[in-house]
């Protein structure tokens, strides 16, 4: 199977074990307060991990572009209180702005 | 039976559907743009049915972060899942299958949009939830079909995800623990990125989750 494939079709299949988790699965049991901690401070750990990986990762190197310039508009975007869409493209637009002007 | 306060969710829904129509359009894009194909971009949306990890593991594959770290990161992501569904658990009604099938609209907006009145409520989340899959799933087919006609950089697309994941991140960032998680995930990153693997990197982060244990 391709690589591409696997992923789709693993990441499908436990996602969809995780949803039913609850309703089929456990019931009203809850989670070990342990597990529950550990998931809590996940998303936050993985999405800054994708925040750097995205905006400086290069193949075996930091890449400083304008990726870079692109995050911190939406930076100030997000401390503005833009909504995620306006966010994602003030970022992408001055990305390409300074592509195409500098 | 739940009908109305089915069309309740769908209408609960309808204000915020412009966001899984355009996100997965965009999901779409950078699948094409990874190489992901079509087809297989369409079954991971109907399927994993989770914008962050989907992206996540669309744009590792699009950096050349092989299989294994897209499919860690994106079900690190889609962790949070178990903890949700288990809080929703007694207001799914039938069958085991019926209860599997019903328990694959839970997304992060229809959980919260149930449970807005106080007490979860079935009809609501079935609501937004079907509403939602159907513009995530249509917008991603969009996307796959319109993304060849762009070129990713010259429209800024590798800029928008880390804001995408910026934007993503900042409301978790409420408890010390998780802005040091948060941190130190983005060290681990950022120390890793020169040295190691393309994918490596983001997995060795997870374990910045570590800090959860601490009291």
């Amino acid at each position: 199977m391709s690589p591409v494939w696997t992923v789709v079709l693993v990441v499908g299949a436990v996602t969809i074990l995780l949803k039913a988790a609850g309703p089929v699965f456990l019931g009203r049991r809850e989670l070990p307060p342990r597990v529950l901690a550990l998931v809590d401070v996940l998303a936050p750990a993985m999405l800054a991990a994708l925040v750097v990986t995205q905006a400086v990762g290069g193949d075996e190197e930091i890449v400083l572009d304008e990726r870079v310039a692109g995050v911190a508009v939406a930076g100030l975007a997000i401390v503005l209180r833009a909504p995620l869409l306006v966010v994602m493209v003030a970022a992408a637009a001055s990305a390409a702005f300074l592509r195409l002007f500098l | 039976m739940q009908t109305s306060r089915f069309r309740d969710g769908v209408v609960a829904g309808l204000p915020l559907a412009l966001a899984p129509l355009l996100f997965g359009a965009a999901f779409g894009v950078l699948a094409v743009d990874a190489g992901m194909g079509w087809a297989s971009a369409v079954v991971m949306s109907a399927t994993t049915f989770a914008g962050s990890a989907q992206f996540a593991a669309a744009s590792i594959l699009d950096t050349g972060g092989g299989a294994l770290a897209a499919i860690v990161a994106a079900l690190l992501l889609n962790a949070r899942y178990a903890p949700l569904s288990i809080a929703v658990a007694s207001i799914f009604p039938g069958s085991t299958r019926r209860r599997l099938l019903e328990s694959q609209l839970i997304v992060d907006e229809s959980w919260a949009l149930a449970g807005r009145s106080g007490r979860f409520e079935y009809g609501i989340l079935l609501g937004v939830g079907v509403l939602f899959w159907l513009l995530w799933v249509g917008g991603t087919a969009l996307g796959t079909a319109v993304g060849d006609l762009f070129d990713p950089e010259a429209i800024g697309l590798d800029a928008a995800f880390p804001a995408l994941f910026l934007a993503l991140l900042v409301p978790y960032l409420r408890t010390r623990r998780a802005i040091a998680a948060a941190l130190t995930a983005a060290a681990i990153t950022i120390v890793l990125l020169p040295v190691a693997p393309a994918g490596l990197p983001i997995v060795a982060a997870s374990l910045a989750c570590l800090w959860g244990l601490r009291r």
